[in-house]
């Protein structure tokens, strides 16, 4: 029932790891942690599910924020190595169409 | 005619940290009924997404609340009963407002609210008692036994 969240900034990309659960306990951390990187411009984040056991609706609305951040600084969000169940969760609330994801770890990177 | 059931309960601090707590039992509960690993999943969110509502609609800013979470286990279907004796709000309203994304224009994008929807989405049944505070009540099938997928919502 806790989150760690592995953050390396690269040349080309900032590559951020998740593993364990989303939900409202750990996503005020997990927003912490990621959004003072997508307030700098031209800013490419690229952030790893595959270690995500759980997430809900609470995780969702952290990834929506990062994204319309770095989407309003020019930069972009990469979601990667979704499992089936964290892809059906963008799926049906429609943000599979919106959001870049991958079930792929770092795929097109 | 009333079927047999057994009953859990469970009575926690308003707090997030406890929201995870109730998960675990969840699943206990539900793989030991013989839901899939599927079925139990979207127990374990639409369950999550109640309590966590439970603790930020009805106890914002106030630490001091508890929310009861109760399982009512049939043959054929779990009912998962999920209420706080909090400031009631307005479950219609808040419904009204929310659903899957559509927008084409990233800026308007919610950030928030999409709770109730998984809710609805997931469970077979969903219905609402509203008095002092705000019952929620979710039922899920074990596959094969659903009647009628009717996610009516009743307020009381």
């Amino acid at each position: 029932m806790n989150i760690t969240i592995d953050v390396k900034e690269m040349e080309q990309y900032t590559k951020v790891k998740i593993v364990g659960e989303i939900d409202a306990y750990t996503a005020p951390k997990l927003r912490e942690t990621i959004f003072p990187y997508a307030e700098k411009k031209n800013t490419k984040i690229v952030i790893d599910l595959s270690e995500v056991s759980y997430m809900d609706s609470t995780g969702l609305g952290v990834f929506v924020g990062l994204f319309k951040s770095l989407n309003a600084n020019e930069g972009t969000l990469q979601l990667t190595g979704l499992s089936e169940r964290l892809r059906r969760l963008f799926d049906i609330t429609g943000l599979a169409d919106i959001m870049n994801i991958n079930s792929e770890v770092e795929g097109g990177v | 005619m009333m079927e047999a059931f057994d009953y859990i309960e469970m009575k926690i601090p308003a707090k997030p940290e406890f929201v995870g707590v109730i998960r675990l039992t969840l699943s206990g509960v539900a793989s030991r009924m013989g839901f899939t690993y599927d079925a139990i999943e979207d127990l374990k969110i639409a369950t999550s997404e109640a309590i966590t509502n439970a603790i930020q609609h009805a106890y914002s800013g106030d630490e001091k609340g508890e929310v009861v979470v109760g399982f009512a286990l049939y043959n054929k279907q779990l009912e998962v009963m999920v209420s706080d004796n909090g400031k009631s709000f307005n479950f219609r309203e808040t419904k009204k407002a929310l659903g899957p994304y559509k927008e084409s224009s990233i800026e308007f994008l919610r950030e928030g609210g999409l709770g109730l929807f998984l809710i609805e989405t997931l469970m077979d049944e969903v219905k609402v008692h509203q008095n002092e505070g705000v019952t929620l009540f979710m039922t899920k099938y074990l596959e094969g036994e659903q009647v009628e997928r009717d996610a009516e919502t009743i307020s009381t």
